[in-house]
């Protein structure tokens, strides 16, 4: 970030963007008002931390197809006054609904923490359940904490008004931009620190708990794939770095206003990098981050043979494991359904479905090619499998239809598997969950069948853009080189940053245990509690 | 005139324990001690799979049976044992017959045959 500072300094000065369009915005009838033409009174915006006021007679505008307009309200309002009144409320109940579907979607990602520590904890070794448990349930604490000292502000800071939940969001509207080529560059936003001052609003709190939510499911895909032998005085340390800085600056460019998702205006690809709920700015960071976290790491004692082929290391407990994956799979329905960030954009019925279409379809894939490959139905890879086919529908479940979502899914079943034996057999690295494969290669793919069959039915004006989404198949292909972009940068960005965060940290607080801690199990000496002190365990899987 | 005693040690696979049991208890086997272990024999463990990768179970799960029984019942004993516990495949286990020295029964101090 200091470079990227020092290069802001060069060619520009801090800026603020006013009026940014939403990123994620409701879709709404083509000319949607900016918070500058909304009717008066509206003086000035002010944060409104009760509530009170959020939502009111201009935000019935752009409601439904045939909504009064703002020139409506301002015309025929003085001749019907009980008609401006129950504009009012039904302005004020259209924000409710979309706040308290953000919310609830939100509550509902929040409990995949509890599908991400099972699901990472049965895939591992029970003398590590305690450690492994323990790393699942503090990045909640350590990401929100980091998220709200400076994380929220830096993605969200400079968002503009986001239009479906109204109220003070318009508030959010500090960009950190640079002009190179004449264009503007957005790298992150600058008010929300701390969530005080003029983000003490009820609507912005909303929107920092369903994106912190966002935020940790990226945070804790690591965890897995360097489980079993992490220190947790670095893992601590980690935590803070990705949800404050790492994950923030990727999801500003994306989600925030900033440069990827103005591609389109700027350069006429697309709508801009689109990513209607997160296979990038989520699971791909997340992927990246794993796979930098694990090479730095190292392969757990006895992973590799001498002559380097990998030995099974066995999970500890399949149950736990699959029923983690349908707690992950449950949440995932608010996860994609709820980043529309309105329970008033019916689009809603489309997006969920898609989500288990695309989820189905990739377990049945990876099923098949596991019973082929090694003539059983592997059951834990088989899981993995459904996680990777709601990681790759994440970015395109709003813009396709059923037919593409169980194509991307049954694609999805197969890259995970190939993924998997890739990473643990040419890369070498040691991956007990399977998380790089699951988050990073399918984060990949979903971000970019994005630009491949997004069919033209949703989000017109995205991003700035008039019209709607096409993929390269639908006629778009600049929307294929926005995704190409949008993927690339987070592969560059989020791997240069997490390996050498991993190398310095690494010398300052060493991520390894001792070796004969790892042999006998991480649960003592590292979180000072053992998962299981009334059963006798294996020591080893050998 | 000395009494004899037998003690009889069956390595068996786990799911046949209820079957053994049954059938001694039937021909007047007073007891037993049973014990979960793991082992190997000449087919020195098995394969399994893990997520497409092979590996090695050097001992296996085992229920080991110990009995004391008189003389005269041993051989009766031993057959049950071998015929309860018989599936045929590889791995059905051994039974060890030792010869044993006294018997106490601790609540009354009665020893030898009385206190199997």
């Amino acid at each position: 970030m200091v470079f990227m500072l020092s290069a802001g300094l060069l060619f520009a000065e801090d800026q603020v963007q006013k009026a940014n369009p939403p990123s994620q915005a409701e879709q709404v009838a083509p000319a949607q008002p900016a918070p500058t033409a909304l009717p008066a009174p509206a003086p000035e915006l002010k944060p409104d931390p009760s509530g009170a006021n959020t939502g009111g007679a201009a935000d019935v505008v752009g409601a439904s197809a045939n909504a009064p307009t703002t020139d409506d309200l301002k015309n025929l309002g003085p001749k019907e006054p009980l008609a401006s009144k129950l504009a009012d409320v039904i302005g004020h109940n259209r924000i409710a609904i979309n706040i308290v579907w953000t919310l609830v979607c939100g509550f509902l990602v929040m409990f995949m923490q509890a599908g991400f520590a099972m699901a990472e904890t049965g895939f591992t070794q029970a003398k590590n359940a305690g450690h492994t448990m323990a790393m699942n349930f503090m990045v909640y604490a350590l990401g929100l904490l980091g998220y709200w000292l400076c994380g929220f502000a830096i993605q969200m800071g400079g968002v503009g008004n986001i239009a479906s939940l109204s109220g003070g969001t318009g508030l959010l509207d500090g960009e950190f931009v640079v002009h190179l080529f004449g264009k503007d560059f957005g790298l992150f936003g600058t008010k929300g620190f701390f969530l005080s001052g003029v983000t003490y609003d009820a609507a912005i709190f909303a929107i920092f708990l369903f994106q912190m939510v966002f935020m940790d499911t990226t945070a804790t895909i690591p965890t897995g794939s360097m489980a079993e032998r992490w220190t947790f005085k670095s893992f601590v340390v980690y935590g803070f770095f990705i949800s404050a800085l790492v994950y923030p600056l990727y999801a500003n460019w994306v989600w925030g206003g900033g440069w990827l998702s103005q591609l389109g205006k700027n350069f006429g690809l697309g709508h801009g990098h689109v990513d209607f709920a997160g296979s990038s700015v989520v699971h791909l960071t997340g992927g990246v981050a794993a796979l930098a976290g694990a090479m730095v790491l190292g392969p757990r004692l006895g992973k590799y043979k001498a002559d380097g082929t990998p030995n099974a290391i066995p999970g500890h407990h399949i149950p736990m494991a699959i029923v983690g994956c349908f707690i992950l799979a449950f949440g995932w329905f608010g996860f994609n359904a709820g980043s529309s960030l309105a329970g008033g954009d019916l689009r809603i019925g489309v997006v969920a479905t898609n989500t288990m279409l695309a989820g189905a379809a990739a377990a049945f894939s990876s099923m098949i090619y596991m019973w082929m490959r090694y003539g059983k139905p592997d059951i834990s890879m088989t899981a993995n499998g459904m996680l990777a086919g709601l990681v790759a529908i994440t970015a395109p479940c709003a813009f396709v239809n059923s037919v593409s979502a169980v194509f991307i899914g049954a694609v999805a079943g197969i890259l995970v598997c190939a993924g998997v034996f890739f990473v643990e057999r040419v890369l070498k690295v040691d991956d007990p969950v399977g998380a790089i494969s699951v988050h990073g290669i399918n984060g990949a793919w979903g971000a970019l069948s994005l630009g491949l069959f997004a069919d033209g039915t949703y989000g017109d004006g995205l991003n700035g853009v008039a019209g709607t989404v096409k993929g390269l198949l639908h006629g778009d292909a600049s929307q294929f080189i926005a995704q190409v972009i949008g993927t690339a940068t987070n592969m560059i960005f989020v791997f240069i940053i997490m390996y050498v965060f991993f190398k310095v940290l690494n010398l300052i607080v060493p991520l390894r245990v001792d070796p004969e801690l790892e042999v006998e199990g991480l649960d003592q000496a590292e979180v000072a509690v053992t998962a299981y002190p009334d059963f006798s365990i294996r020591r080893s899987h050998r | 005139m000395e009494e004899h005693m037998r003690k009889i040690e069956a390595i068996i696979k786990p799911f046949k324990l209820d079957e053994v049991k049954d059938a001694l208890n039937a021909m007047g086997v007073q007891g037993m001690t049973v014990t979960e272990v793991k082992g190997f024999g000449r087919q020195k463990g098995h394969i399994e799979l893990y997520r497409g990768a092979e590996y090695d179970i050097s001992f296996i799960p085992k229920v080991k049976i110990e009995a004391v029984v008189a003389e005269g019942m041993v051989d009766k004993a031993v057959s049950t044992i071998q015929e309860k516990a018989k599936t045929g495949k590889i791995g059905d286990g051994k039974i060890f017959v030792y010869s044993m020295e006294q018997v106490v029964r601790i609540r009354t101090g009665e020893t030898g045959e009385t206190a199997i």
